[in-house]
């Protein structure tokens, strides 16, 4: 899947906070790697619904779009 | 308006995974009268489980779900507690869960965390699940906290992975499985509201 990377940011609600990205759009793999998510386990949301993890690569991410990226760590 | 023990009354309560989280929300939510539990898990009890699950020194060698069984039966024998001795797969939680109100989440691994996360989210999406996320060491109660996302609902200080250094133990462990069974009673009783 690709992403058009043309000139221009996108703003997106990433974790309750605003925030802007310098891609006009981009895929939820491209933002953890921006983002340096370090977590191995994660759940994530693209306006309330879920990306499955063999997702990430696929899904993409456009302005306006509320995003949530929780992680998860072991023990219980 | 309906008395909260009536309505809990008539509530079932998913609960994935029978040790620290699973055994000590499940005893919570015994205590306060929920109608019936669904609790689920492979293991067998050992000694170094005692230092934060709900179980007794003389249950050592039992399987996890019909122990415990076993005490939420003595703590209140009104609650009906259907135990499932298996490791939960994506079908399994789908099956055994349809029927619950709730859904905790109280395993043990990130990767399993993720996998009943994901299926719950995606195939039930109506379901509220409660997840237990960051109870290890001990102190900084204040970095315990609730995260919701929609029907998704986070306890725990979202960062202390256990280790050998900083083991889960009980009061740090207990306050999460509480906090996740304070949720519950939260969505059940704000829904009938």
């Amino acid at each position: 899947m690709h992403s058009e990377r043309g000139e221009g940011t996108m703003k997106i609600i990433l974790n309750n906070n605003p925030d802007e990205l310098s891609f006009t759009e981009m895929t939820v793999q491209e933002l953890l790697t921006v983002k340096k998510f370090s977590f191995r386990m994660l759940i994530i949301k693209i306006n309330d619904k879920l990306v499955k993890r063999d997702d990430y690569d696929t899904s993409v991410i456009h302005d306006g779009d509320k995003v949530d990226v929780i992680h998860l760590i072991s023990g219980g | 308006m309906k008395n909260f023990k009536e309505i809990l009354k008539v509530k079932c309560i998913g609960i994935a995974g029978c040790g620290g989280l699973g055994s000590n929300c499940a005893a919570s939510l015994a205590r306060v009268g929920i109608g019936k539990l669904i609790i689920a898990d492979f293991d067998v009890i050992v000694e170094s489980n005692l230092n934060r699950q709900y179980f007794f020194y003389d249950q050592i060698g039992q399987k996890k779900s019909y122990a415990l069984r076993d005490n939420l039966s003595r703590i209140n024998p009104a609650v009906v507690v259907e135990a499932h001795d298996i490791k939960l797969r994506p079908s399994d939680i789908l099956n055994i869960f349809k029927d619950c109100d709730v859904i905790v989440e109280a395993f043990d691994l990130a990767e399993m965390k993720q996998m009943i996360i994901e299926t719950v989210l995606s195939d039930m999406p109506e379901k509220p699940i409660v997840s237990g996320v960051g109870l290890a060491g001990w102190g900084d109660s204040n970095s315990i906290h609730v995260k919701q996302v929609g029907n998704l609902f986070i306890c725990g200080d979202a960062l202390k992975e256990v280790s050998d250094e900083m083991p889960p133990l009980a009061p740090r462990v207990c306050i999460v499985a509480n906090m996740e069974a304070n949720v519950v009673m939260e969505i059940l009783l704000d829904k009938n509201n």
